[in-house]
């Protein structure tokens, strides 16, 4: 009953009239004041749940921050929430200065320059590796664009590129669903950043990643920030040591600390979280 | 540097597939006109009126096979109301032929006999222009293609997907057909539209005409192949199968798939709609049974049986089954539906790839003994 419901439920669209062939939304994302992402008392419920609890949060343009916490501490919505898919009960979400994600679709919204990693690696694993980069590759992704669209040279250099960045350039004719679930987990970020993305969310990226791997993803995210905003949800540790950079702990919705990692691993209230109350 | 579209088209098919198309249209075009009119008819080798028409009609069935693959193999789209795309075309070239019979009809009016025993004094606004054949062949294009427009935006834009958009559109389909077996709706109620005399002023029941029909739905099977075969190999076609797969990647990639759905929906309901106006003169009666549940649910047997997802499946499909159909329902006609029953269970349980998957496995076998 609640999928049907669901199903029927009318979801807004673009607001002035931005739901066309495609998505053209108007207005340039604005960094001049060094913010990439804004949120304000965020509030998120469901069925009585409150998944997200006036949940203010800043990351600043080029930053690279890790979000921890324990299980149903929000972390998921908060994507969620950022990348359109859900709609807030309350507060704003901002991309830069003047873009309110709040009332935008998702494809609106990845075409601004968010773009997202799943927990469980989301490819498509029917298709070769290189059409999974080719379909991410930014572009005018509208239908009728895509009925005549043919790879010109320096496309092909692109995806040459990526491949060679994160490891696949052996397998770019594979079906992606014969990747091992590292490799699919390191195409997925490929494929997140042949989107120029300015702001990239990984969630759990490292999971299933064997430790060498796993220092390696560590060290292609501190080689991209700077250039794009990083937001890492992540449960090892070790990794989100490696990537340094400040901390921020979710808790039942709402900021529960903020800092550098020591810091936030000697936090009294932290440690009585995960350690249990 | 861009290939340039014609380019892109040729090479939608490979040097085998082109071949096998080129003996399709030889054999269609002029071997059978051959073996038809001036073969003798007690002679082996005589192809009967009876063969052709069967089999002109099972081509357009595999046209709106093709159609059915489309959305369903590809774009992962289950529609239990394709029928009904199907009938409009047909409705629309049917009301052409009712416009043809002129004064030949029982009451010898200008108005087609069912109107004329409703008491109707002239045609209704919405089949005003019927007796132009431009006209209603824009109409066969243009009535599929805005239904499926209007009913596609809304039922994607609310993302209805899975088992609830195949009952809707079944339910679509069983409407339809109700408000069709009404008198009053001017579609001719139960009996629909019936005993045609001409076609663009040639006698429909000729030799000649037969053949044309026949030969005309062949080049558009073979067109239609070709086609689709561009478009699945086109970016859109793998924007289309990733939709399929994984529709919240390709959204939070910055594809909106409502715009791809409803391109491919509206085509396949365009080519289903060709199909039912290419069927209608070959076999002389076009009425709501069309639009019946059943028959909507047997076109997405067509698909199965023959594998979906590619395109020659869908073909051999709607030939397998049409032909097991016809024999079955002359020789055993009470047996056909658990026959069409057990079959998609044995197809869904055994052979999820269809025959062309039972083909591959076999060469593949083969393969590994060798």
């Amino acid at each position: 009953m609640n999928a049907l419901a669901s199903a029927f439920e009318n979801r807004p669209e673009g607001s002035d009239g931005t739901e066309q062939m495609g998505h053209r939304v108007s207005g340039d994302l604005d960094l001049s004041h060094g913010v990439a992402l804004y949120l304000e008392d965020i509030s998120v419920s469901f069925d009585g749940f409150k998944a997200l609890n006036q949940l203010t949060l800043a990351i600043d343009a080029g930053e690279l921050r890790c979000i921890i916490g324990p299980n149903g501490a929000g972390k998921t919505t908060m994507m969620d929430v950022i990348t359109g898919k859900t709609r807030p009960d309350s507060g704003k979400a901002y991309f830069g200065q003047s873009i309110d994600l709040t009332r935008l679709s998702e494809p609106e919204i990845a075409h601004l320059g968010i773009g997202r990693k799943f927990q469980k690696p989301t490819i498509f694993e029917q298709h070769t590796v290189f059409e999974n980069l080719e379909l991410a590759m930014k572009t005018d992704k509208r239908v009728w664009k895509s009925l005549l669209a043919w790879l010109a040279s320096d496309e092909r250099d692109r995806i040459a590129e990526t491949l060679k960045l994160i490891r696949l350039n052996g397998e770019a004719d594979r079906p992606a669903g014969l990747l091992s679930h590292g490799q699919k987990q390191w195409l997925e970020i490929g494929m997140l950043l042949m989107q120029e993305p300015k702001l990239l969310l990984l969630d759990e990226p490292v999971a299933g990643m064997t430790d060498d791997e796993t220092m390696r993803t560590a060290e292609l995210f501190v080689s991209l920030a700077g250039k794009h905003s990083l937001v890492v949800v992540e449960h090892d540790m070790a990794f989100v040591e490696k990537l340094g950079g400040l901390v921020t702990v979710l808790h039942e919705g709402t900021v529960l600390a903020e800092g550098d990692l020591a810091t936030v691993q000697n936090d009294q209230r932290v440690i009585e979280v995960y350690l249990g109350r | 540097m861009r290939k340039p579209l014609t380019i892109r088209i040729i090479s939608a098919l490979d040097g085998k597939a082109w071949l096998a198309l080129g003996l399709f249209l030889a054999s269609t075009l002029v071997v059978v006109p051959i073996l038809n009119l001036r073969v003798p008819e007690d002679s082996a080798f005589h192809v009967s009126a009876y063969a052709i028409t069967l089999v002109g009609k099972i081509m357009c069935y595999a046209l709106v096979a093709v159609a059915m693959d489309l959305i369903w193999g590809y774009g992962g789209i289950l529609s239990l109301g394709h029928g009904l795309f199907f009938a409009l075309g047909g409705y629309a070239f049917g009301m052409y032929l009712m416009r043809q019979i002129g004064r030949d009809g029982s009451y010898q009016s200008d108005l087609p006999d069912f109107m004329v025993f409703l008491d109707w004094k002239e045609i209704p606004w919405f089949w005003v222009g019927s007796d132009s054949f431009g006209w209603v062949a824009l109409l066969v294009v243009a009535v599929p293609a805005v239904v499926a427009f209007v009913f596609g935006y809304f039922a994607f834009r609310s993302r209805i997907k899975g088992v609830y958009f195949s009952i809707i559109t079944q339910a679509l389909t069983y409407a339809a057909m109700l408000l069709f077996f009404r008198n009053e709706t001017g579609f001719g109620g139960n009996n629909g539209f019936t005993d045609f005399k001409r076609v663009l002023g040639a006698n429909i029941t000729s030799p000649e005409t037969r053949l044309v029909l026949f030969g005309l739905t062949a080049v558009l099977l073979a067109a239609t192949l070709v086609f689709a075969s561009w478009l699945v190999k086109s970016k859109f076609g793998r924007v289309l199968t990733a939709i399929r797969d994984a529709e919240s990647r390709i959204m939070f990639i910055g594809y909106n798939p409502l715009w791809y759905k409803l391109t491919i929906w509206t085509i396949s309901a365009v080519l289903c709609g060709i199909a039912g106006a290419l069927y209608v003169p070959q076999v002389g009666i076009i009425n709501p049974s069309e639009m019946s549940p059943a028959n909507s649910i047997e076109i997405a047997i067509w698909v199965a049986v023959g594998g979906r997802g590619t395109l020659i499946g869908p073909i051999i499909g709607a030939f397998a089954v049409n032909l097991a159909k016809s024999w079955f329902t002359v020789s055993f006609p009470e047996y056909w539906l658990f026959f069409l029953g057990l079959l998609f269970i044995v197809v869904t349980l055994m052979l999820p790839q269809g025959l062309v998957g039972l083909w591959k496995k076999l060469l593949a076998r083969k393969g590994a003994a060798a």
